[in-house]
């Protein structure tokens, strides 16, 4: 699922956004494309665009993703540009300097792009397979809980484990936070918190 | 936010304090910039820097770091000896006439109750007095002298605006200014708001920053009202979701909370809170927990949870101290007492206070986990990056894993904003290399450790083994699903109040429909209504805004019950008429109420039901006066951050907030200010998003390396030239920076002693496109605010000088 | 691209041919209101982003001015100035945001030398043509405004192109749509000056008393326009000229008579060409046309839309 309300309702969003500018019939005339071609080309004609959000402040700014690439099975879509919603009721198209450069995070060359490995004393990071990675941590998880997992407190059933931390994220989805809360507590894990005083 | 970003238009004055909107909000800011345009409001900015927001205020006051209580408590005295208050709205809505119980008392900077050895209070005196029939005594007439209004003036009365400028160094004429402007909304047709953000929470008393404004804000008559509100500015686009959803020590999502070790068992846990009402006619929605809880633990455990087994209470760890907080785990980390950390989408290395103890921290775990789209400062604290981080990584025995996750644009999914909207988003892209959404990683850690526990067995496993895990895809649920998990849905047929049955398997339409009986499960109560059997109300975009008020009702999903301005009966006086015609939001009919907001009140309640408009509350009515609810008193008070240069003015005694937690040794980091003069506060720009944006190529552009900005008197005292290489140190570290030497920060006068404030800005590490750099939390002390234990960044000591260059940019 | 076969060229740098005039377009205007404006460099952000602009990573030399200067790959930047008002004892952070200017009389145009490598649109947009320009830098000396720069990798001039490419298909360009506080508008010149005119009242009614419009006659007005607070004193503003001319040396080599003399038939074409494009023959469908009158209806709600002129 890409952009929720039907195209037309979006196409008629952004034409009224324009218009309410009143520049429809201004600058180069009436969208001759022969004229638009001899300024300079336009360059998100052959874009598809997808609605999200920022996901950096709690305006939550809606934003369009423009991309190349239909997403057909053997296609791999790529953001080329990212601009505001004009649709939307709180920012209306604008973007602060971080989110009109959401391009450059999204294509950043410091991103994590596989399971890296640091082993005790080491000055590297390894690759390793996810496989690899799940296992050693599911292990490591377990073999902790076993061994410090607190059941009784004298009479009091406590059912606690403390020993190992959880951090939880300031911009994963309501959904991922979910299944987070979900995996984390059946643990009777305690030391648990987020990003909310930062 | 009370209200939402677009609400802000109707204001008449908006006081940014506490934050700094147009520097960190930029897009929700417009609204400010719109109210100022086209309602001709005025903006007050009071802040220790003349910031990008003062840029543009019609008033800006300076202020000391740390004393926010004093301001503002000046401000309530102000209104109060003035005649500045909306009567109706006071005596109505506020608990200004409930009589307290005899025996509280406030001395030196101390309420009744206090142990110097738990460094706690015993709050028994700190009540209302109840009558025969069970309900607070109100003395309607607000004279009686152990009313709250009459505590309150006893309590404020020692901050006249010749104490808050010796306190403060506000100067008199401009707090009284600000005092003032601030007036003029006690009209009932006029309002303000309080737009806030870190600037308030970071500081050992960051609750009671926000209660006296709180307590301003009630005595306006302005909560509740279009324009009007508490606006907290979260910082992060989802953090006000991941705080519903209860990823804390001590919550359950929805603001339900951890058993604690006393809790013996389900009806023992629920009887403590299923508030009773304290006003006759008064609802207390309170009196629900049960069905939210017990729908959440049907949700966990599905068919595991049962009556029998007291919905399977022991399936949820107990709590034996408050919290498990970050500030304590690495605390124990410290201490060798962690064996590991797992960690989402977060860098804890440079953002949480000493950077020293949290290297440390980290060194002596077993193992660490990251999980992040970035590589991060965290990741890679044991990799030497010269005097950037300058460790010995043979000697760091921790083993580290860095798993590489999806960001925004590879997923889909919902975030809740400041106004606690519901948005979903799509994917655009597929993600780089073999990125995996945190939602598999999660699932799949899960089901390897099930796994594992169904071979070998181990510790009690019942809650690993039993939890409910129902998709169709084991190892990646699909974020629907977990989205109509967290909307709730029937689990047997429910009968509702008029007799209209629904079937079992169906979504929910709201939370008034979840039982106690474990015929509903709701992952977080307070989001029901998210993805009902119409459909995902969180994708919703349609933006019609009836009567231009700026509430947008159908765009997105907004929690509770879609509602968009919170407490808005209060919005009306007590006969059910809008306090104005001008800032008209609902209004009582004759027979229910109605209007351009879903009502925050019993929709076909009359107004002489006597119900009171805060229906969250047990009064019914907003607080001047909290109860037992706050750790550290009733009103706010006066106290010096941990680390200051001025003693506490009107408690000598008292020099900090006598109940925040500090543990031992971060107590003996605390420095002095003989040895540290000068008062430091750090803060974002506007270029930069925390140290997301430093891997941002456009964004290293435009602020490409850290600075420190300090007054012109400071900089021509200590012989430091703008551009040039400074050094900051603190009793816990020392970082170096360039020299922002500005005219918008300038000495402030405490006492007849001169203040100066350095300012350190917290966008650089040593990873990404900007230059190498240190954050503030190099020199940060480690004690937090009483209440919520949020770290107290916003004010500590540091002394400065001029310096060499680091050793990869000497030329 | 950009010759004279395009029929939307008012002025052509070094071309003594003269432009067809049979259509003309309303002229554009930028207004950037300095009192809306709070310094956060979205523009900028917008502008490197849009344009595919990758400026170096600089450092930080004592202000919040990064890049410290335009270059050819920073067309627009925020200079900041700290400003200590004798009068009332306030202090005021004024924040311009520079870059070019679009003069109606364009200095940058008169100097260059090299046949299409400057043209003026008949909407008011300055533009250079990479593909024929020589490096040769008269354009820098010919701008009253310090703004054009000469690229170190491919010895061609370059400045904020007032995003034809968007304007020329009905978007406003990326500066303007990205302003968080609208502080940046985008529309017709006589709305702007409209626009300008209402932000001059409130301004007063705050003890602004030189509030007021820039739009300097010196170089017949220009299609980014500022509102500045003190507008007796542009200089205040990080050097803004009181009162800019195109360099007489610059006016002489062209040949001063020719120019004055077009210019002159330009304002003259303008008065009757206003009626043209109100009344105009272009061709509107009329989904568009409805959604204009929609707009027209919705125009009555002043605080919804004209906090986006977009």
């Amino acid at each position: 699922m890409n952009v929720q309300v039907s195209r037309r309702g979006l196409l008629k969003g952004i034409g009224v956004g324009l218009a309410g500018g009143s520049l429809g019939a201004l600058g180069f005339g009436a969208l001759e494309p022969a004229m638009a071609a001899s300024v300079r080309p336009f360059k998100l004609a052959q874009m598809k665009e997808t609605r999200n959000t920022c996901p950096y402040c709690s305006v939550a700014c809606g934003i369009i993703l423009y991309s190349l690439g239909d997403r057909s099975k053997n296609a791999k879509s790529s953001v080329m540009h990212v601009e505001g919603d004009p649709d939307h009721p709180v920012n209306r198209g604008t973007l602060c300097p971080k989110g009109s450069s959401l391009l450059d995070f999204i294509k950043s060359e410091t991103r994590t792009k596989y399971p890296m490995h640091r082993t005790a004393g080491s000055s590297e990071f390894k690759r390793v397979s996810w496989d690899f990675a799940l296992d050693r941590i599911a292990t490591l998880l377990k073999e902790d809980r076993d061994k410090n997992f607190i059941a009784k407190n004298g009479d009091l059933t406590v059912n606690r484990w403390t020993t190992v931390g959880f951090l939880g994220a300031s911009a994963t989805s309501n959904e991922t936070a979910w299944v987070t809360y979900k995996v984390i507590r059946s643990m009777g894990a305690l030391t648990f918190d987020n990003q909310a005083r930062v | 936010m009370t209200n939402l970003w677009m609400d802000i238009k109707h204001a008449d004055v908006i006081t940014v304090m506490g934050g700094n909107a147009a520097e960190a909000h930029p897009c929700g800011f417009k609204w400010v910039v719109e109210a100022k345009a086209h309602n001709n409001a005025k903006l007050i900015v009071v802040d220790p820097r003349f910031t990008r927001t003062a840029s543009v205020a019609d008033l800006y006051c300076p202020i000391r770091q740390g004393t926010d209580i004093a301001f503002l408590s000046g401000v309530a005295k102000y209104l109060i000896d003035n005649d500045k208050l909306q009567h109706r709205y006071v005596a109505a809505y506020s608990n200004a006439g409930f009589v307290v119980k005899e025996g509280f008392d406030f001395n030196e900077g101390l309420f009744t109750g206090y142990s110097e050895e738990k460094r706690d209070y015993d709050k028994s005196t700190w009540d209302y007095e109840l009558g025969p029939d069970g309900f607070a005594v109100v003395d309607e007439t607000m004279q009686h002298p152990r009313c709250v209004m009459q505590l309150l003036k006893k309590h404020i009365a020692v901050y006249t605006p010749e104490m808050v400028e010796r306190i403060c160094g506000s100067p008199k004429e401009t707090f009284l200014k600000v005092c003032q402007m601030i007036a003029t909304t006690s009209s009932p047709d006029r309002t303000m708001a309080s737009l806030y953000a870190l600037g308030w929470t970071q500081h050992s008393k960051g609750s009671q920053n926000i209660r006296a404004m709180c307590i301003v804000q009630t005595l306006l008559g302005n909560i509740g009202q279009l324009g009007g509100g508490m606006q907290a500015l979260r910082g992060h686009s989802n953090i006000q979701g991941l705080t519903d959803l209860g990823l804390m020590s001590n919550l359950i999502p929805g603001y339900l909370n951890i058993p604690i070790e006393k809790d013996a068992n389900y009806a023992d846990y629920i009887s403590k809170r299923q508030f009773k009402p304290l006003r006759p006619g008064q609802m207390s929605y309170w009196q629900n927990y049960n069905k939210f809880f017990v729908s959440f633990q049907k949700m966990m455990w599905g068919e595991h949870a049962t009556k029998e087994n007291d919905w399977a209470f022991d399936y949820l760890p107990k709590l034996d101290v408050p919290t498990y907080d970050v500030l304590r785990g690495f605390e124990l980390a410290k201490q060798g007492k962690m064996t590991g950390y797992v960690i989402q989408g977060f860098n804890p290395l440079m953002t949480f206070p000493n950077r020293a103890k949290m290297t440390e921290a980290f060194s002596k775990m077993k193992f660490i986990v990251v999980m992040d789209p970035l590589q991060t400062e965290t990741a890679r604290f044991w990799e030497n990056h010269g005097e950037y981080n300058d460790v010995d990584s043979s000697q760091i025995q921790t083993e580290v894993f860095e798993l590489p996750t999806t960001l925004f644009a590879e997923e889909e999914g919902s975030l809740s904003n400041s106004s606690r909207w519901l948005q979903w988003h799509w994917q655009a892209q597929e993600a780089p290399g073999e990125c995996k959404p945190d939602i598999e990683i999660m699932s799949e850690l899960h089901l390897r450790i099930k796994a594992l526990y169904k071979r070998d067995g181990g510790a009690f496993a019942d809650p690993i083994l039993n939890l409910s895990w129902n998709y169709a895809t084991e190892d990646s649920p699909t974020p629907v699903e977990l989205a109509r998990e967290l909307n709730g849905y029937t689990v047997a047929p429910i009968t509702d109040a008029s007799g209209a049955t629904t079937p079992a398997g169906k979504q929910l339409d709201g939370f008034a429909q979840l039982k106690d009986d474990g015929s509903t499960a709701c992952g977080c109560w307070i989001y029901s209504g998210c993805y009902t059997e119409k459909g995902n109300t969180m994708a919703r975009r349609d933006n019609t805004d009836p009567g231009n008020k700026g509430i947008a009702p159908n765009w997105a999903f907004a929690w509770p019950a879609n509602r968009r301005v919170l407490y808005n009966r209060a919005s009306c006086d007590p006969e059910g008429k809008p306090w104005s015609e001008r800032k008209k939001l609902i209004e009582w009919n004759g027979k229910q109420w109605v209007g351009f907001d879903v009502p925050d009140y019993g929709v076909t309640v009359a107004p002489d039901k006597n119900m009171g408009p805060f229906i969250l509350n047990q009064e019914g009515v907003a607080r001047l006066w909290t109860r037992g609810l706050m750790r550290d008193g009733p009103f706010p008070t006066h106290y010096e951050p941990f680390e200051s240069p001025m003693a506490n003015i009107p408690f000598p005694k008292m020099k900090g907030n006598p109940v925040s937690r500090i543990f031992k040794g971060d107590l003996a980091d605390l420095g002095t200010s003989a040895e540290f003069p000068y008062a430091a506060t750090s803060y974002r720009l506007t270029e930069h998003f925390h140290q997301w944006t430093k891997h941002s190529r456009i964004n290293a552009i435009l602020q490409p390396e850290m600075f420190v900005e300090i007054s012109e008197q400071l900089a021509k005292e200590k012989g430091i030239v703008k551009g040039d290489w400074v050094r900051v140190w603190s009793k816990r570290g020392s970082l170096k920076a360039k020299a922002v030497v500005t005219k918008r920060i300038k000495p402030l006068n405490c006492d007849g002693k001169i203040v100066h404030v350095v300012g350190l800005p917290q966008h650089w590490g040593f990873i990404g496109k900007t230059r190498n750099g240190w954050h503030p939390n190099t020199l940060t002390p480690v004690v937090g605010d009483a209440n919520t234990e949020t770290p107290e960044y916003k004010a500590w000591l540091v002394n400065i000088e001029a310096t060499t260059p680091p050793n990869d940019r000497v030329a | 691209m950009a010759d004279y076969s395009s029929l939307d060229i008012r002025q052509r740098s070094a071309s003594t041919g003269t432009p067809p005039d049979i259509r003309r377009q309303q002229e554009v205007a930028k207004l950037i209101d300095v009192s809306k404006c709070i310094g956060c460099k979205a523009c900028q952000s917008a502008c490197e982003e849009w344009n595919d602009l990758r400026d170096d990573v600089g450092i930080n030399v004592g202000v919040y001015d990064n890049p410290h200067d335009l270059t050819a790959k920073s067309w627009t930047l925020m200079r900041f100035t700290e400003y200590e008002n004798a009068e009332t004892n306030n202090l005021e952070w004024l924040i311009r945001k520079d870059g070019c200017m679009h003069c109606t009389d364009p200095g940058c145009l008169k100097a260059c030398p090299s046949p299409g490598a400057i043209v003026q649109y008949s909407n008011g947009i300055v533009d250079f043509v990479e593909d024929h320009c020589i490096g040769c830098g008269y354009c820098v000396k010919g701008c009253p405004f310090n703004i054009p720069r000469i690229s170190k990798t491919d010895n061609k001039a370059y400045k904020c192109t007032l995003c034809s490419d968007r304007v020329a298909v009905g978007q406003a360009p990326a500066c303007a749509k990205a302003c968080p506080t609208g502080s940046i508008m985008f529309g017709t010149k006589e709305a702007m000056i409209e626009q300008a005119n209402d932000r001059v009242v409130d301004l007063k009614s705050r003890g602004f008393d030189k509030a007021g419009l820039y739009d300097p006659a010196g170089v017949g007005g220009t299609h980014v326009m500022y509102v500045l607070h003190h507008a007796d004193k542009p200089q205040l503003y990080a050097g803004l000229p009181n009162d800019p001319k195109i360099s007489p040396l610059v006016a002489f080599w062209k040949g001063g008579a020719k120019v004055m003399g077009l210019a002159t038939m330009g304002f003259a074409a303008l008065a009757g060409f206003f009626h043209y494009v109100t009344a105009g023959p272009n061709e509107v469908e009329a989904e568009e046309e409805e959604e204009a009158i929609d707009m027209k209806a919705r125009g009555a709600r002043r605080s919804a839309d004209e906090i986006r002129p977009s």
